[in-house]
């Protein structure tokens, strides 16, 4: 009796079972669409019926985690939302994630390893130029795609690259039209670390400060970690500039604004202004919101944006990773990345890097945080470039936005 | 005594060594692995150089340097500043203001090749480059410091702040020397290109073939009356000076042999990795250096392959495993060799393995040697322990 019960139980659950297995079927069919795997991936990458694996390669040890970790979680939060939302041609995105550990060769070793070993579709990932470049030509070679989220030098253009940050004439000459214009500055002060993004922003500026007739009274350069910033401070109490344009790097920031405090400079009086290219919000958690108040910085997104997408992509990110921590302009920038390679894969209907690259440019973000924008053909992104005002807080008051976006121009006439 | 002059190059169990590296890195290894690791272990096996130069240097000569990463990134930028030159033709940098210079040398507006470029056209220069400015340099460092007595931690401590000073100074330079980039995207060599697969193959070979070489040539270095002297010299200096050696010139010898090993590691490890950068020159990774000659085993020029293999092959395998806490890992591998196998990989083979080994051995040896009229053996001792 009992047997036969037992027995009739399991017919019923298998009859329902698969009814429900062929409703989800029909269901899965209707809604997802899945294309077969054959047809989406004819080049060998790590796509199965149900997933597509890529890479994150940041920084998780060394001088540079620091920096690094708002990219990796903003990468993270990207592709659980991606996932939650159906994921890409109707895959979950899964991930391997790699430790540059600050090292320039070991990104290249890495890179390596994720586009042979893993066949990754995409890779998230580098921060500093030198990595960068170091990695480049794994990607080249291998033709990987690897979205790069740091504001740069610019002078390089890869069909393997997706720039998702601004190249420096984005940064720099809206943000010098700003200063010259609202506040009436005559002359500059150029300080910055000794490195090639600081060295080819500085020769844009100059370049642009000579076209607008107005003059750069000092122009200095520190080895990266330089912690002695006495001496550049005294030439500034002499020379008197009506604004200093900075981009000093890493550890020196700290020193720097607060040597600069030390020396009874305070940025809120009109002379000298600071106009900075190299703080985000991340950078003051080290420099220390006291210290850096009234300063400006020329970014392309603050945290402290009141658009709807902001709000919204704020509170999912302090929903992951805590009430506590800050987003910077390139935690943003690396969170398009997985986003802009979502309907680039979708747009080309394949996640073959051959198909990505002639599909990338004119996709556009409506959802970004930073409003919107779109890749160019030069694979780099249309984007504002915003001036904040730096709080006592740690945060930004947007006090300048661009009235357009701004055309990247990583090989800028003129300026080289 | 009068025997050292005419011992043999390799005794039979160093032979033995010598025979199972080369059956590992020769058939094992390049059978085993895909090119991709192969690759890696290329690569590690550029550093095996270092740690060779160091067994000598440091474990024989007593001379403890913390800068070779100034040998190994001086070879390593000769050889990466021909590839670049030769990556760099007008016509690969069409696109530049000045097509024809490094794409560094442009963006740092510079217009012309610094005139100390000029050599690395031409690949013949560029080899002997490759080991004769490290050679020189080295030589002048010695020079200056054993010439004056400078020894011990002072010399440790100099040899540290030249590593600082030519990071400082390549980094500084940028528009010469590609600055905190080093020099990137190298390409082809004599118009092979050595990005591809088969090239990295080929390049293992010649690595190997080179790590063999260079076994070697320090096998005959201490197998000579040299040899001899600079244990005599590590262990009291005094002595062999009295005795009417000029203590001197021996030092800056083996301190110069070592910086030209390095000088071809770096050299090679450019050729296999693509590039080449200041991080290799500083002071962590010479440390680092020194750490995989302490754990292969300071005293054993074997020691030094295996621990440059072992300790990178931990590295990649910890850091592809436990991202986040691989440095923790590695750091307590490196405790747990200082504390409990100070003699590192070979010290614990000659304590543990080599007697079973040589129990096992000895009826074949003895049988090989009725067979074979030869001379008195070599006992593992004279290499085994300080």
């Amino acid at each position: 009796m009992i047997n036969s019960l037992k027995r009739s139980i399991p017919s019923l659950k298998s009859v329902f079972t698969v009814a429900v297995a062929a409703f989800a079927f029909s269901q899965a069919a209707i809604v997802n669409a899945a294309p077969a795997t054959a047809e989406v991936n004819t080049t060998g990458l790590a796509v199965t019926d149900d997933t597509v694996t890529v890479g994150i390669l940041h920084s998780i040890t060394g001088t540079m985690a620091i920096s690094e970790t708002g990219s990796t979680q903003a990468e993270k939060l990207a592709i659980k939302q991606i996932n939650e939302s159906g994921g890409v041609l109707g895959r979950q995105i899964k991930y391997i994630q790699e430790d540059g550990a600050s090292d320039w060769p070991t990104f290249a070793e890495k890179s390596r390893k994720l586009l042979v070993k893993d066949k990754v579709a995409a890779v998230m990932g580098c921060w500093t130029s030198a990595s960068r470049k170091a990695a480049l030509p794994v990607f080249e070679q291998y033709n990987g795609m690897l979205f790069y989220p740091t504001f740069y030098e610019g002078l390089e253009q890869s069909p393997n690259v997706v720039y998702t940050g601004q190249e420096a004439t984005q940064q720099i000459i809206a943000s010098i039209d700003w200063v010259v214009k609202t506040k009436g500055v005559k002359t500059f002060y150029l300080l910055g670390s000794d490195y090639i993004w600081p060295r080819t922003s500085m020769k844009i500026a100059r370049k642009h400060i000579a076209k607008l007739g107005l003059k750069v009274v000092g122009e200095e350069y520190y080895p990266l970690g330089h912690t002695q910033f006495n001496s550049v401070i005294n030439k500034v109490k002499l020379k008197k500039p009506d604004v200093i344009f900075a981009a000093v790097v890493g550890g020196s920031n700290v020193a720097f604004y607060k040597q600069v405090k030390a020396a009874g400079i305070d940025w809120r009086k009109e002379k000298p202004l600071m106009l900075t290219i190299s703080v985000t919000e991340d950078e003051v958690l080290g420099i220390g919101g006291e210290n850096l108040v009234g300063a400006y910085s020329s970014m392309k997104y603050f945290q402290s944006l009141t658009n709807g997408n902001n709000e919204t992509f704020v509170k999912a990110f302090k929903e992951m990773w805590g009430e506590d921590s800050v987003i910077g302009d390139v935690t943003q920038a690396a969170y398009l990345g997985p986003w802009i390679w979502k309907y680039a894969v979708e747009k080309a209907g394949s996640f073959d890097i051959d198909k990505l690259k002639l599909a990338l440019p004119g996709i556009e973000l409506t959802t970004a945080p930073e409003g919107y924008v779109k890749v160019h053909p030069n694979h780099h992104l249309w984007s504002k470039a915003r001036i904040g005002l730096a709080r006592e807080d740690g945060q930004f008051d947007v006090v300048f936005e661009s009235e357009g976006l701004i055309e990247p121009d990583p090989f800028p006439k003129g300026y080289q | 005594m009068s025997n050292f002059s005419k011992q043999k190059l390799l005794s039979p169990a160093e032979l033995c060594g010598f025979i199972v590296l080369a059956l590992l890195l020769f058939v094992v290894l390049p059978l085993s692995l895909d090119d991709f690791r192969l690759n890696l272990v290329g690569k590690y096996l550029s550093y095996s150089f270092v740690a060779m130069g160091l067994v000598l240097c440091w474990g024989y000569g007593g001379i403890l340097s913390l800068g070779q990463g100034v040998f190994f990134g001086i070879g390593g930028y000769c050889m990466a500043m021909f590839l670049k030159l030769e990556a760099s033709s007008p016509e690969n940098t069409a696109i530049q203001s000045t097509p024809g210079i490094p794409d560094f040398m442009d963006w740092n507006q510079l217009t012309e090749l610094p005139w100390f470029w000029e050599p690395f056209n031409s690949l013949g220069l560029s080899l002997i480059a490759v080991v004769l400015i490290p050679g020189l340099f080295a030589f002048l460092i010695g020079l200056a410091m054993f010439k004056r007595r400078v020894g011990g931690v002072y010399f440790a401590i100099i040899t540290q702040a030249v590593a600082a000073i030519l990071t400082i100074l390549i980094v500084g330079s940028q528009g010469m020397t590609g600055g905190i980039n080093g020099i990137t995207d190298l390409r082809t060599m004599l118009g092979w290109d050595i990005r591809t697969d088969e090239a990295k193959v080929i390049l293992y070979f010649v690595c190997v073939t080179f790590v063999f070489l260079c076994l070697l040539l320090c096998q005959f270095v201490l197998r000579s009356k040299l040899g001899r002297l600079l244990v005599a010299v590590r262990d009291t200096e005094e002595r062999v000076r009295f005795s009417g050696y000029n203590v001197d010139n021996f030092k800056i010898f083996v301190f110069t042999f070592a910086a030209m090993l390095s000088a071809i590691g770096g050299a090679m490890f450019t050729l296999q990795v693509g590039f080449m950068s200041p991080s290799f020159v500083g002071i962590v990774p010479s440390i680092e250096m020194v750490i995989f000659c302490a754990v292969g085993g300071r005293l054993s020029l074997l020691g030094a392959v295996y621990g440059a293999l072992a300790v990178n092959f931990a590295k990649t395998t910890l850091s592809e495993a436990i991202p986040e806490l691989w440095l923790f890992a590695l750091g307590a591998m490196f405790i747990a060799v200082v504390s409990i196998f100070p003699n590192g990989l070979m010290g614990l083979y000659t304590a543990y393995i080599a007697p079973v080994v040589n129990r096992t051995l000895k009826p074949v040896f003895a049988a090989v040697k009725q067979k074979l009229p030869s001379k008195q053996p070599v006992s593992e001792s004279t290499t085994g322990a300080e």
